[in-house]
């Protein structure tokens, strides 16, 4: 209830007060009947029946979250032990001892906002006090300089503009987790830094993140930067891919992901600017920008932000985060090191089995129609498409099972030179059966609009554990305060 | 007024070191021949062990995991312990 480093208040009795509140004009006349510190906000000759403390940079009233006034305070030995908001009579004359004080008013009447939550002021008065919790260094810039263009001069920015990260929307946006700002989430390669909240946060203030997005950036980040995922590889790699981020839960609905109509495109905020904090963590915290430790040759745009939120409302299939593990309370990302996506056609299929057969055939160009086992996918099933697996009742194990069959591949075909293309498996294998995927290769996913028999496919880096593996992660909610 | 903004990065300097003066010659010198694990930097390691070893250098051989991740901290330290000079190898 009081921030750390407030200001001690006096022992006895405290109160906070207004002029401008009727609430507080009506207690007034009561303040001279017992003894009280009497804190004003807005005017020193307020109340004029008693000597008033003028609260004037309102750092009292902020330090001791002092929401509304009039507030009743009793304090010991420094220590606040009870408080009553507005006008409680029974409050009132419990905390002072006097039985019949303020008898003849009313028994109750609300307070008014205290000038400390006033929303013209709350964000400067928590730079102004809050802001020593926020240990970054401090870039000053002058008067003449325009924020946007320091920031990429200072090479901050992914080559989008970015929202200047102030203290007063750093303060906000830490708001968003539960977490200490100077908590350590991961340590961030390609320069093995160790990330805090607070530089998360920033980052998230430059990608356009509302506070409520944090938690989501925050796992992103521990997801991206486990052994497993690699994001170290992910980045110096030559090959197009950045982490593609899938969100799972009801907190997606909640903070108003997209997982419907051009789910992987643009125009949704949390989708866009979740995977943006992501990189741009990647980028400053980690020391990983292109043409240094990134080594992509083409890369892609998802490597600006890819990230959006499985449509699991509609789906026939069971989510992807419970199917690896977790259930459909949970809220989860899941990080894969993806390239752009592709988009799979077939408009006439009308059963399981021909839908089978036409993304199975699109499956097997992932990379090259040449090369297998050494590549993951992400399979995005639209709902027009999974609508049709679903009438011939095929859930998501038959399905991934009907497509790993269609899979097998003969050796013969394979390998180098076959087909006058040189890559290829080595020929000692001509005479084997590969398969396309390893077992647990395809990542299955239902999102799209209701329109358009199509699907996706996202291909995938160097997979198991000489690569990337893909990575689910719980997002820590904000707790309720 | 100033503006405040705050410092995304990591806030790291990083120390510049100089290189150390290329060795008059190959007599005397443990080289180290690190393979990322990337396929065929076995042929050129192999040819840059036979021409180190005619022209008078002790040549190690050594293997990362995979080339997807740096080297781990123990075969650093290993090479940095064994070798006065070391090769990376790093195409396909």
């Amino acid at each position: 209830m009081t921030q750390p480093n407030a200001p001690v208040l006096p022992d006895g009795l405290v109160v906070f007060v207004k002029r401008e509140c009727e609430t507080c004009r009506m207690v007034a006349p009561l303040l001279s009947a017992f003894p009280v510190h009497v804190i004003t906000q807005d005017d020193p000759a307020f109340p004029d029946n008693v000597a008033a403390h003028l609260d004037g940079n309102l750092a009292l009233s902020w330090h001791h979250d002092i929401e509304t006034v009039p507030t009743l305070i009793r304090v010991v030995d420094g220590h606040e032990v009870e408080r009553t908001e507005g006008w409680l009579r029974s409050d009132w004359q419990r905390i002072t001892g006097i039985a019949a004080l303020g008898d003849d008013l009313p028994v109750m009447r609300p307070g008014c906002g205290s000038m400390s939550v006033d929303p013209d002021l709350a964000d400067g008065l928590a730079a102004a006090f809050g802001g020593n919790v926020l240990k970054s260094r401090r870039l000053e810039l002058a008067d003449l300089d325009d924020e946007m263009e320091a920031m990429f001069d200072r090479g901050f920015t992914d080559g989008l503009p970015v929202v200047p990260p102030t203290e007063a929307r750093v303060l906000r946006m830490l708001e968003g987790t539960h977490r200490e700002p100077h908590e350590i989430v991961a340590v961030v390669p390609p320069d093995l830094v160790p990330v805090t909240v607070e530089k998360v946060a920033v980052n998230a203030v430059m990608a356009g993140c509302k506070p409520e997005y944090l938690p989501w950036v925050i796992a992103a980040v521990e997801a991206v930067c486990t052994d497993e995922f690699n994001i170290h590889g992910v980045l110096a790699t030559t090959m197009p891919v950045g982490p593609v981020i899938i969100c799972n839960g009801p907190g997606t609905k909640a903070i108003g992901m997209n997982g419907g109509g051009n789910a992987l495109g643009q125009g949704n905020r949390a989708n866009l600017t979740i995977g943006r904090a992501v990189q741009l963590v990647v980028r400053n915290v980690g020391g990983g920008r292109p043409g240094e430790v990134d080594r992509a040759t083409h890369g892609n745009p998802g490597k600006i932000s890819f990230c959006f939120a499985e449509l699991e409302d509609s789906s026939p299939f069971t989510s992807l985060s419970a199917s690896r593990g977790f259930t459909a309370n949970d809220n989860t990302v899941t990080v894969f090191a993806g390239e752009g996506p592709r988009c799979i056609v077939d408009q006439k299929a009308r059963t399981a089995e021909e839908l089978a057969n036409a993304f199975a055939a699109c499956l097997r160009t992932l990379h090259s129609p040449k090369l297998v086992l050494a590549f993951d996918a992400v399979l995005v099933v639209g709902p027009e498409h999974a609508r049709v697996f679903a009438d011939d009742g095929w859930d998501r194990d038959r399905l991934l099972a009907e497509l790993h069959a269609r899979l097998q591949l003969p050796g013969s075909e394979l390998v180098v030179g076959a087909g006058g293309i040189a890559d290829g498996v080595p020929e000692h294998l001509k005479d084997h059966t590969l398969p396309k995927f390893r077992p647990d290769g395809i990542l299955l996913v239902h999102a799209g609009g209701g329109a358009g028999l199509f699907s996706a496919m996202i291909g995938g880096w160097a997979n198991g554990s000489t690569g990337s593996q893909p990575v689910t992660w719980r997002v820590n909610e904000r707790s309720e305060r | 007024m100033t503006k405040v903004l705050l410092d995304p990065t990591g806030e790291r300097s990083v120390p510049h070191r100089e290189r150390l003066p290329r060795p008059a010659s190959f007599d005397g010198q443990v080289v180290g021949l690190l393979d990322i694990s990337k396929p065929r930097g076995d042929v050129f390691l192999d040819r840059l062990e036979h021409l180190l070893t005619e022209a008078g250098a002790v040549v190690r051989r050594y293997r990362k995991p995979t080339f997807t991740k740096p080297a781990p901290v123990d075969l650093r330290q290993e090479i940095a312990t064994q070798c006065t000079l070391v090769i990376e190898a790093l195409a396909d």
